[in-house]
């Protein structure tokens, strides 16, 4: 397993939280968790659903579907050009990536979001999968996990990205008349449209510890309030403390706590 | 109290000042002829101003502090309205107003943002810009109309959600996702208007619905100009070009397919004349909802569904 982003390939690498430097092995064989301070770095999607799915075996589902560029949007750079220099660099599957496999032995669909794709920024090539992902449960009476890391909607596509909230919590609700379960993953970080959609409507909502989620990010209610936000304001701790989800769980024990709950609603 | 005008504007002001003083004056045949002439030249200013409006005048004109707000709008077209308060959980919220009143002597449940007049008033309503349990009281009162058959009509006007500790605390992202989830089931029709400002999540969390209006004049968007220009262009004087990059117009909502039916405004914007604005948004109330009730309840909610579900643009290869 390869940390993604934010640790450095080689033979070391350096914890952001604790600042240990520490063997790059030793990181990697703890799904990337830090052996020193448990702090979790950030996964691609794809070790996400390597990480979840048994043998980290899956099959990726709708990856033909790309972003194009409807609003003709240039800001310092072109979106297309965003888009051609993200999908070499990431790869083409956008800001999420779905996957069908087992879990414990149960078939189920995964749908992880890749952080490194435009900071995970949700348009309606992340709303058309989520809801293509609702879909073939609700045809296959599958069970939906999905793994939320993104910065919110995705500026470039204007009121379509904002669109896809409403498309994809409307399936969600389609889910729950059928007596579908649905788990949300919160990871680091979980902001914005994501967060004020699917992400907080899992049936059960769970999070990494330490992970960064809200509506708004810390820097907009800083300058909105004018002064410094509390230690530990918008942490996985901090909702739980709020009612806001059912669980923070260790990266180690992720898998366990998601099969035992689709156990129960089987 | 004189309000401050975006200067694209003034010279409007200034010609509606001086009618109001020709108005005063007694009446000769001099002073009828020189208001003739002011009246025709307001007309031919606004007609030369708005020809041309750009997307952040636009911004302007949805954000103008004389702009008819959703209690405007209740008491400009409906009677007998009865408001109601809180979430029965935490608290009332004044930045969204809610309650039933009789529409064409029906009753309907009404529920909008609603921004302040006064300093006062602006502060108490937090400038439109509600809390969790202003989502939750909607949600409420949107749940009661399903269970008595009533139709909703929703107002939007709204910078955003509020930004706040008290707000993040209390799940501010819960509410908004639970109302995006609750109201594409609701079994009642559903119009939205978006009356001012569409702004984001705090908007759409009152904006699903079997029918999308808005009016000439208002912006809906993912974020605000300033927000969008802070991020992307690291500096938030450039608003006026985030605006145009954002396609948050009615004209460029209505092409995207997301906005049904863009709603013309009073010459000069809605703010010129309120009693016109809500006679039009009037009939077209009247119009979306009698079609709306000869749908039966399944297929009431499962065109909603289509609508939401084929928004957005991709390419599949």
């Amino acid at each position: 397993m390869k940390p993604e982003a934010n640790v450095r390939e080689g033979l070391w690498i350096k914890c952001e939280a604790c600042k240990e430097i520490l063997y790059h092995k030793e990181v990697t064989n703890n799904a990337l968790v830090c052996p020193r301070c448990d702090h979790h770095f950030r996964m691609t999607a794809a070790q996400r659903l390597e990480l979840l799915f048994d043998e980290g075996q899956y099959k990726t589902l709708f990856r033909p579907i790309r972003s194009v560029d409807p609003l003709g949007f240039v800001d310092t750079k072109a979106y297309p050009d965003r888009l051609k220099a993200y999908t070499r660099r990431v790869g083409p599957g956008d800001a999420l990536i779905v996957g069908q496999g087992n879990i414990e032995g149960e078939p189920a669909i995964i749908a992880a979001m890749e952080y490194a794709f435009m900071g995970g920024s949700m348009g309606s090539v992340v709303g058309e999968k989520m809801a293509r992902a609702i879909e073939r449960c609700l045809a296959r009476k599958l069970p939906l996990i999905s793994v939320a890391c993104s910065g919110g909607a995705r500026m470039q596509e204007g009121v379509l990205s904002l669109m896809q909230m409403a498309k994809i919590s409307a399936g969600l609700a389609r889910m729950r008349e059928k007596g579908l379960p649905y788990i949300s993953v919160l990871t680091d970080p979980t902001t914005g449209g994501v967060t004020a959609s699917f992400a907080m409507l899992g049936d059960i909502n769970i999070a990494e510890p330490g992970a960064l989620i809200g509506f708004a990010g810390p820097r907009v209610i800083e300058q909105t309030i004018r002064q410094k936000l509390p230690e530990g304001f918008q942490r996985s701790e901090f909702l739980l403390e709020h009612g806001m989800l059912d669980m923070v769980v260790h990266r180690r024990d992720l898998k366990a706590a998601i099969a035992r709950c689709l156990t129960y609603f089987r | 109290m004189a309000q401050p005008v975006s200067s694209f504007l003034e010279p409007i002001g200034e010609l509606q000042q001086r009618i109001r003083e020709l108005e005063k004056e007694q009446t000769s045949a001099e002073t009828a002829q020189a208001l003739e002439a002011a009246r025709r030249e307001l007309r031919e200013t606004i007609d030369r101003i708005f020809a041309h409006l750009t997307p952040w005048q636009t911004c302007q004109l949805a954000r103008h502090p004389e702009r008819p707000y959703t209690l405007d709008y209740i008491h400009g077209m409906m009677t007998e309205f009865t408001e109601l308060h809180g979430d029965r959980r935490f608290a009332d919220d004044p930045a969204i107003v809610a309650g039933f009143a009789l529409f064409d002597g029906d009753p309907i449940a009404v529920i909008g943002h609603q921004k302040g007049r006064s300093t006062a008033e602006k502060v108490r309503r937090n400038f439109a810009m509600p809390r969790p349990e202003g989502y939750r009281k909607a949600l409420r009162i949107m749940k009661m109309a399903a269970r008595f058959s009533l139709p909703i009509v929703t107002f939007i006007d709204t910078p955003g959600a509020y930004p706040g500790i008290d707000a993040e605390e209390r799940g501010q992202a819960e509410a908004i996702a639970t109302n995006l989830l609750e109201m594409a089931r609701l079994p009642v029709p559903i119009v939205c208007v978006i009356t001012g400002e569409g702004g984001s999540g705090g908007a759409l969390a009152l904006g699903v619905g079997d029918r999308i209006l808005m009016l000439e004049h208002a912006i809906y968007s993912v974020i605000s100009p300033e927000g969008c220009a802070a991020i992307l262009w690291k500096d938030q004087s450039r608003a006026e070009q985030a605006a145009e990059a954002l396609r948050l117009t009615a004209r460029d909502l209505k092409h995207l397919g997301i906005v049904d039916e863009v709603l013309e405004e009073p010459a000069g914007g809605a703010q010129m004349d309120p009693p016109a604005m809500a006679a039009t948004l009037a009939d077209a109330l009247r119009h979306h909802f009698k079609q709306l009730r000869r749908l039966k309840t399944e297929a009431l909610i499962s065109k909603r569904y289509k609508k939401f579900r084929t928004m957005g643009k991709y390419l599949e290869r």
